[in-house]
């Protein structure tokens, strides 16, 4: 052991040496070969030079699809293949999408689960973030439990939600082989419900797509709670221990508003990404986000995603993509337009 | 409120198992309405202390009386107790009126009344036209105040302050020592302060607590307590310079130096004792022993001499008139200024 220590010892050792001495030769190199000058740009023009490469890709496969998008939303005929298309409409592209039932349904589905999981999650975080910071014994065992989530596979707790959550008109008339949600309910005595299945209802299964979001979203806020609390100068809560406050109103008057920096960046990047959200559909319903249920028709549980997304998969059709481009600008008006009124609330409700 | 500390003990546990004791069996008596200055070097207990009459700390051993409750097992919250911490913990994102407010919030009071009382007490600390900022807008000096508006807006029965200068520069330490001193005198509220400042505690404190390992080693008036150390420590530890410590016998009732140099008289046991001389406590006399001035620091109205008497180098501390232009002086030691410790022991010998 002690062997091998001074082994990576040497070998850290020449490493380092041997980078130093490639960076020297670099030099030299530029020197020998009259670029010199570039040692002799000014900073910001390195600092561009440096960050080329990386621009160049966001430029290619993130600015100009954002610009090209913006800029399809207003043709009319639009070919995919030749780039070719009959003319401009102004709002026209905007008018059928926003008129769209589906579009409406997806809108409404896309609400319920930024709003009624964002909150969730970030309370539960919270809440979690604080007793994992009170425990003292086995508090790493603790931590590690409650980080799993964050490095475990979306898809993956998506099938374990599955397969809790299973259940369809078949099963429960059968009471055999039932999810373990179904499971817990008949152990009180409750009738097993078809969650996700044939037989479900539109609140059965936003339920767990609700469930599934906050589990999923669950770990990191509860990292970044967990790195601010323990950030806190545990004099202030000695401070208020002494002033007589309770464990209640310390958290809601130390700890909420000293880390509220955290809780802003956590609500701010959780409402975006909810706004986004395709994948938990995916993984909790199917690839096309309905139930079907036999002969009444179907349950629709598509976001804006996922609408954005079904009218690029019937892109070959002209015109189509422009409908997709402008409810993915609508999107980002929607997102944009939270956004902006969260920045402001946050200047007069966040201590920096 | 008169506030006595019993056998007060704290022992800490690491890890390892390894037990520091940090305060080991302080018995005081601190006087009601009295400031009080514990003092001591690093790491000698007194915050530990501090924080235990506070109730953050829970003893191991000992009681905790005020007057006559025994607050021992009391919450802090329950004790009606106000502290001030080194670095203050003012909560920053509340505005300077919200920081004082806070403790009166917990405490049923009225919004009106609280509002007056916040409004009086910063008038009192001197931060009236502050209350509408933050504490990251204040000066250290300010910071402070506020901080001693916040503990004592509560009306509690004893201030505790932790090391309350530490954080300020020079002037203003001077300053707010005298502001901390006039505000206990008009509350008449009983305060106790930790500090390893001697020269802090000495101006301030009515009377002062030195301990050392956890120990108590002294507990006098300041004057008292730098004239008539109890033992070798506190005589070290006061002062500035630092008292010479040199070893010295006893023969037949003089103070005998090296071979022969007798620089006093003491009616002691005879044998060999450690002798505590303050460098001040030398003068100018044509009867003493003679002494070189090579190396001398003048210093205005002082001049310091340093000069070898027995085995260590002394300092004396003596007016700049009877050094200057003189290769050598005559000196001696005031009478019964020479102070006589066992050596065992460190205690004095009276």
């Amino acid at each position: 052991m002690k062997d091998f220590k001074q082994k990576l010892r040497d070998f850290l050792w020449r490493a380092r040496n041997t980078i130093h001495f490639s960076s020297v030769r670099t030099t030299e190199f530029f020197q020998r070969h009259h670029l010199g000058f570039i040692t002799r740009w000014p900073g910001w023009l390195k600092a561009i030079f440096y960050l080329a490469p990386a621009l160049t890709l966001l430029a290619i496969f993130t600015f100009y699809p954002i610009f090209n998008s913006f800029l399809i939303s207003f043709y009319t005929g639009y070919n995919i293949q030749t780039g070719e298309f009959d003319g401009y409409t102004f709002l026209g592209n905007y008018a059928v999408v926003l008129q769209h039932a589906n579009f409406k349904q997806a809108v409404l589905n896309t609400a319920i689960i930024v709003f009624v999981s964002v909150p969730i999650t970030i309370i539960v975080g919270l809440l979690i973030a604080v007793a994992l910071n009170a425990v003292k014994p086995l508090k790493s065992f603790y931590q590690t439990i409650f980080f799993l989530p964050y490095v475990t596979n979306t898809i993956a707790i998506g099938l374990v939600f599955a397969f809790i959550f299973s259940g369809n008109t078949n099963t429960i008339a059968n009471p055999v082989g039932l999810g373990l949600a179904n499971q817990v309910i008949t152990l009180f005595g409750g009738k097993p419900i078809a969650w996700v299945a044939t037989g479900a209802t539109y609140w059965s299964a936003m339920t767990v797509i609700l469930a599934y979001s906050v589990w999923n979203g669950l770990a990191f806020k509860i990292i970044v709670f967990l790195a601010g609390i323990q950030g806190i100068d545990k004099q202030y809560y000695q401070a208020a221990q002494i002033d007589g406050a309770s464990r209640s109103k310390s958290f809601t008057r130390i700890t909420v508003p000293l880390i509220s920096p955290m809780i802003f960046y956590i609500l701010i990047t959780s409402v975006i990404g909810s706004f986004k959200t395709y994948s938990s559909v995916v993984a909790i319903i199917n690839r096309e986000g309905l139930i079907t249920t036999g002969a009444q028709g179907s349950i629709n549980l598509k976001t804006i995603v996922f609408y954005i997304y079904d009218y690029i998969g019937g892109a070959a059709l002209n015109g189509v993509m422009s409908y997709a481009s402008a409810a993915a600008i609508i999107l980002f008006a929607i997102i944009l337009v939270f956004t902006v009124i969260q920045l402001q609330v946050g200047k007069r409700r966040v201590h920096y | 409120m008169e506030i006595r500390l019993e056998n007060l003990t704290k022992v800490f546990t690491d890890k390892n198992g390894r037990e520091t004791r940090a305060v080991d069996d302080l018995t005081i008596t601190i006087p009601s309405g009295k400031l009080v200055g514990l003092l001591g070097p690093s790491g000698c207990g007194k915050s530990t202390t501090l924080f235990m009459i506070a109730g953050l700390f829970k003893p191991s051993g000992g009681k905790i009386y005020f007057g006559n409750d025994d607050v021992t097992r009391l919450a802090p919250e329950k004790r009606g107790i106000g502290l001030v911490f080194q670095n203050y913990a003012l909560y920053p994102h509340m505005t300077v009126r919200q920081n004082i407010m806070f403790p009166l919030e917990n405490l049923n009071i009225g919004r009106a009344e609280a509002t007056t009382l916040v409004e009086d007490m910063a008038e009192l600390v001197g931060i009236g036209d502050q209350l509408d900022k933050k504490p990251s807008q204040l000066s250290g000096g300010q910071q402070q105040r506020v901080a001693i508006a916040r503990a004592l807006v509560k009306k509690p029965r004893v201030l505790l302050l932790d090391e309350p200068l530490s954080n300020l520069d020079a002037r203003l330490r001077l300053q707010t020592r005298e502001e901390i001193k006039r505000i206990q005198r008009e509350t008449g509220i009983t305060t106790i302060f930790v500090t390893h400042d001697q020269e802090e505690a000495m101006s301030i404190s009515d009377k002062m607590v030195v301990l050392d390992f956890g120990v108590q080693q002294q507990m006098a008036i300041p004057q008292e307590m730098y004239t008539k150390p109890d033992n070798l420590f506190v005589a070290k530890f006061l002062g500035n310079p630092p008292i010479n410590i040199l070893e010295g016998k006893i023969e037949n009732g003089k103070i005998i130096i090296g071979d022969n140099v007798v620089i006093g008289a003491k009616d002691v046991k005879d044998g060999i004792y450690d002798l505590g001389i303050r460098p001040e406590d030398f003068k100018f006399d044509i009867n003493g022993f003679k002494v070189d001035t090579n190396d001398i620091d003048h210093t205005g109205r002082d001049t310091m001499i340093r000069f070898p008497m027995g085995d260590v180098i002394v300092r004396a501390l003596v007016d700049s008139d009877s050094v200057y232009g003189k290769n050598s002086i005559k000196l001696s030691v005031k009478k019964d200024k020479i102070h006589i410790f066992e050596k065992e022991t460190g205690h004095v010998v009276l």
